[in-house]
């Protein structure tokens, strides 16, 4: 058993209560897993710009202090790429004005036992070990402002309990994917993901999944076409949730074990995996709810 | 092997009944400020006649399950799992959507949701009516055990699957593997059904199903011609064992 809240505001005027929003569905489905948790938060001002680039990097504490990491890497970087390291909660991060894969080099030759944990323009992902709404509140969710946010609380059966194992998995520009349930041919998928050269952070399987995805949409697949493919080839239970910078993606295994429930407004598409974390978002009671059909992709774009 | 287990059908008897003067009494109940637990030992507490209006469910699990008397119910808003599962002789009204495994093990008397309910409503039921007026999600009436259950929307696969004994009427579409391994229980779909599963028959919609059909239809208060159904059933075929399929084990 996992938890997932994912919200996308269609709604400009409803961007400053993002967090304040996710963290209530958050807190609803804390019972469904609360060894560890994650989040993504995307176009949260003071966390990510737009033209800068952002990693996000596992730990608080990265065995230098912050303005040295800044001053080392702003010097392996153009004088105008403004680096900046902040440290959110129990996560780092590191942005300049450079593309991400720049700045992905710059960060791992500056500190080679980071955990790259999240990147790109638009998102920031924060993860811990812990009860999930205290590492909302470290992190200082209730607070945040953005366009989409997506949160997992874990209990977890595949790997390790550990900060690095929790989701959401971020491991191409903006995307983001949590998961409810286990991959069971995980490991055959990670060795042919291995031989097309993919490098992998954990032993967890809904990395692979991840890693996957992203396989498939840098082959040229949209994101709809990226998890039928995955309905393809993964086994297992699952209910899945993916971010993009602009959309958001649902999809059950055709058993449907795993539950999903989605609310559809005018302002907002809220998917969650209980109707409970969904009772005390505005308008709800004028929401198109259903739960999505086994097997169906779900894609919402802003 | 089939165990049918009689559903509870007996009412407090007539010196019982002239004792609770309380009988029509009703209460009401805001979840917003008082606890699950509260409002199911007040269920268990209440007695015959008793009518309870439960507001502010938010969605939460387990909601008036346990009901051994013959009061009413509403829930005025969504429920979450289990809404009053293991339920006996009272009748309970969701006002809203029902989560997984609505009326679970229901015994005797009816649960009516006015929306949809999520996978395995009704699973293992063995009395009583559950109506559901939207659409039920996979394993409607699992292992169901002598329920009516009557959907007025779709449901979805694997519906009905080790069906033994009791009715289910889908006045939408039927979803993969419809009644796989039933051994009994008369399954009536008025549209479309993806699949029919192992040992699941259409069979003749005679007189006696027509007018079964219609008096179901009534107690679930709609308005369908029982004619438009069609009827499945158990062939038959996997209660004894084939010596013929000794290799396939």
């Amino acid at each position: 058993m996992c938890g997932i809240a994912a919200l996308q505001l269609r709604n400009p005027l409803l961007h400053p209560q993002m967090g304040s929003l996710l963290s209530s569905m958050m807190c609803q489905i804390v019972d469904r897993g609360p060894d560890s948790a994650g989040l993504a938060v995307y176009n949260t001002p003071g966390l990510v710009s737009e033209g800068t680039s952002t990693l996000s990097l596992l730990g608080k504490d990265q065995g230098l202090p912050v303005a040295e990491i800044q001053l080392a890497i702003a010097g392996m970087l153009p004088s105008d790429a403004a680096a900046v390291v902040r440290v959110v909660g129990d996560t780092t991060l590191v942005s300049a004005a450079v593309g991400t894969d720049l700045l992905v080099k710059v960060v791992s030759e500056t500190l080679p036992a980071a955990t790259i944990i999240g990147r790109g323009e638009h998102v920031a992902v924060m993860k811990s070990v812990g009860h999930p709404m205290e590492i909302a509140a470290e992190h200082g969710l209730e607070a945040m402002a953005g366009s989409q946010g997506l949160s997992h609380t874990r209990m977890a059966t595949e790997s390790a309990v550990t900060a690095g194992g929790s989701h959401p998995f971020s491991v191409a520009d903006d995307l983001c994917l949590v998961h409810n349930g286990s991959f069971s041919n995980h490991a055959t998928i990670r060795r042919s993901l291995l031989r097309e050269g993919v490098v992998f952070d954990s032993d967890n399987d809904t990395e692979v999944g991840a890693r996957y995805v992203a396989s498939r949409l840098q082959q040229g697949d949209t994101l709809e076409e990226a998890l039928v493919n995955l309905g393809k080839v993964f086994d297992g239970f699952y209910t899945l949730v993916v971010t993009t910078a602009d959309s958001m993606a649902v999809v059950r295994d055709p058993i449907a074990c795993k539950p999903a429930i989605i609310a559809e407004t005018d302002d907002y598409v809220a998917m969650a995996s209980e109707y409970r974390a969904l009772a005390a978002l505005p308008g709800i009671e004028k929401a198109r709810i259903f739960e999505p059909e086994p097997g169906k992709v779900y894609t919402w774009s802003l | 092997m089939v165990t049918l287990t009689a559903p509870e059908t007996s009412t407090a008897s007539a010196e019982e009944a002239a004792g609770t003067e309380q009988s029509l009494d009703s209460f009401s109940v805001d979840l917003a400020g008082s606890p699950v637990r509260d409002l199911n030992q007040a269920l268990h507490n209440a007695v015959d006649g008793q009518s309870w209006t439960v507001t502010s469910p938010g969605g939460k699990h387990s909601l008036a399950v346990g009901i051994n008397a013959d009061v009413t119910v509403t829930v005025e808003g969504h429920a979450g799992y289990y809404a009053a599962g293991m339920h006996q002789k009272g009748d309970v009204t969701i006002n809203g959507n029902a989560g997984v495994g609505l009326a679970e093990n229901i015994m005797s008397g009816r649960v009516h949701v006015t929306g949809d309910a999520s996978q395995s409503a009704a699973a293992t039921g063995h009395g009583g009516l559950v109506v559901i007026d939207g659409n039920a999600g996979a394993r409607c009436g699992i292992s169901m055990k002598g329920v009516d259950i009557v959907v007025g929307g779709n449901i979805g696969h694997m519906s009905a699957f080790m069906a033994q004994a009791g009715r289910l009427v889908v006045c939408g579409d039927a979803g993969e593997a419809l009644g796989d391994s039933i051994y009994e229980t008369r399954l009536y779909v008025k549209g479309t059904v993806a699949s029919l599963g192992a040992d699941c028959i259409e069979k003749p919609l005679k007189a006696e199903h027509l007018a079964e059909l219609g008096d179901l239809l009534a107690a679930a208060g709609r308005i369908d011609d029982p004619a438009d159904f069609k009827r499945y059933g158990s062939a038959r075929n996997l209660y004894h064992f084939h010596v013929d399929n000794s290799t396939s084990y």
